[in-house]
């Protein structure tokens, strides 16, 4: 068994294990061992302002993309069949459409001459078009666009979970439709907005070609910041510094969610 | 009960525009492409295909078209394979190290991408795989491996391996009987597993972007290239040829894993 194991074992180990290691042994041995990468990297404006960027971006992404799928997820497990079925392939349609497509299309909307702008116009609702794109804003709109599915998907397989006997007793002990929500059904989606929130949290913090294309240069999260290290100025120490900070905060995300809930149902939905 | 309430309608009117919000998006690339007009406006003007002429006329394009195809196909060809494997032996093994194993083969899903690409760019650069084909092809096998064995694992959750043993024991010897007996009942699972690799090939931009050069360039690279430029309507025709493939190939996958129940 483990001979037939063993090649896609091979080529995880070279060309994911072996790079990560690289990339951190790099981030601490530089002709003898240093750590003035991550000095650099807790120190140095720059560095810093873009972790906090990015973990303020993410958290924002996360909150509305809560906001904007609990009503989506619970609107599907309410309905029957059918119609659940017709959300919930809208909602994973574009799930399948290329980050890149989606990029372009964010563009030709929100651009200055787009779409959007160009309809306000129309309608006389603006004078001057408004900067939609090319800054946070934008990338903000594009990223929860791509991740929302990731959010609904836990959230909807945890509500289908929930037995409707739970409801119908509250109801029948008197409790209005609101209360039996907020005092039954909210606490019992409880861990798919965890396992929801973890997931479009986690792959936030690495987006890259969202923020690059729709940021405008002026939103550099991490992902950037170790691209640009690479390609531009060729500090390799500190592009691999960055990198594992990076990782190590994902991977403590995900051990701290895991003392909560079982990984399986956060990684399930990818 | 609670239908006609004002509660209701409201989640209604709620679920109503985030789905707008969703949909939106894919949908207005395809007019945008069938556009004549050379700038942005919408509604189009007129009708007309110069934008797929566009494409299907330029080399770099065409290039970068034939690269993305044969990286993904390769990728189908080699990943199925070695993920199968792995699926079939994490299912049949008891052994405690397999557990492990399982987690390590699925950590292309966890590690941030864009840290597997910088680090793969360091590791080609000392080999002298930066800017070729075997390079790209065989990252890309590393990034589909998890889709072919999650997809298989699933189709072998639903597969009782007594089947095989009794093959076995009528005298086949292991591979044989896996042939014979097992493959075609999880079939589907292996085919939709495929399918999602080469779909992760045809999309995967950021690796692509730090370690394919030269004439080995995938079609997304030069589309990233492209957009950050500017926003040429030929990107909006490659786009929808590539939302079309993609939605085709899905579904071909869905109703493949429906037969595998």
């Amino acid at each position: 068994m483990l001979a037939l194991v063993s090649p896609a074992l091979l080529v995880i180990l070279a060309l994911i294990v072996l790079p990560v290691g690289w990339l951190a042994w790099q981030s601490i041995y530089h002709d003898g061992f240093t750590l003035e990468n991550y000095r650099r990297v807790f120190t140095e404006d720059v560095y810093w302002r873009s972790f906090a960027l990015t973990f303020e971006i993410s958290l924002a992404v996360t909150l509305i993309a809560l906001l904007l799928g609990y009503p989506v997820a619970y609107l599907a497990n309410s309905v029957p069949k059918g119609w659940s079925i017709l959300i919930l392939s809208l909602v994973v349609l574009p799930f399948w459409t290329s980050v890149l497509v989606r990029a372009y299309a964010w563009l030709a909307l929100l651009q200055r001459t787009g779409v959007i702008n160009q309809f306000l116009r129309y309608l006389d609702v603006i004078a001057e078009p408004l900067a939609l794109v090319h800054n946070t804003f934008g990338t903000v709109v594009a990223t929860v666009h791509i991740l929302l599915p990731f959010m609904v998907l836990p959230l909807y397989a945890t509500m289908q979970k929930i037995p409707n006997d739970l409801m119908q007793a509250g109801a029948s002990l008197g409790a209005s439709p609101s209360l039996t929500f907020m005092r039954v059904f909210l606490p019992l989606s409880l861990p798919g907005v965890l396992a929801g929130c973890t997931m479009v949290f986690v792959l936030c913090l690495g987006f890259y070609i969202t923020p690059e294309l729709l940021g405008g240069g002026r939103t550099v999260m991490v992902s950037m910041l170790v691209s640009r290290n690479v390609e531009l100025y060729n500090q390799f120490g500190a592009a691999s510094a960055v990198a594992v900070v990076l990782l190590l905060s994902v991977l403590a995300i995900f051990f701290v969610v895991s003392r909560f809930i079982s990984l399986d149902r956060v990684l399930g939905q990818k | 009960m609670m239908r006609a309430s004002p509660a209701r309608i409201v989640l209604y009117v709620i679920c109503a525009l985030v789905l707008v919000y969703l949909i939106l998006p894919v949908l207005i690339i395809a007019p945008i492409s069938f556009s004549s007009a050379r700038f942005l406006t919408f509604p189009p003007p007129s009708f007309s295909l110069r934008w797929y002429q566009q494409y299907f006329s330029n080399p770099a394009w065409m290039q970068a078209t034939r690269v993305t195809l044969t990286v993904a196909l390769l990728t189908v060809v080699i990943a199925t394979p070695l993920g199968v494997a792995a699926a079939y032996a994490i299912s049949q093994s008891k052994l405690r190290i397999m557990r492990l194993i399982h987690m390590a083969l699925l950590l292309p899903l966890v590690v941030p991408i864009i840290i597997t690409a910088v680090g793969i760019f360091f590791v080609y650069a000392k080999v002298g795989l930066v800017a070729t084909m075997p390079g790209l092809v065989l990252a890309n096998v590393m990034l589909g491996l998890p889709y072919v064995i999650i997809s298989v694992l699933a189709g072998l959750q639903s597969f009782d391996p007594a089947q095989e043993m009794v093959a076995r024991s009528l005298g086949m010897n292991r591979l044989r009987s896996f042939f014979a007996v097992t493959l075609p009942q999880i079939k589907s699972s292996v085919i939709a597993g495929g399918i999602f690799a080469f779909i992760s090939a045809m999309d995967e931009t950021i690796v692509a972007l730090f370690i394919s050069g030269g004439q080995y360039q995938p079609l997304t690279k030069r589309m990233f290239t492209a957009l950050r430029d500017e926003i040429d309507p030929t990107i909006a025709a490659i786009s929808t040829l590539m939302t079309a493939a993609s939605f085709m190939l899905v579904l071909l996958a869905s109703t493949r894993q429906k037969r595998s129940g």
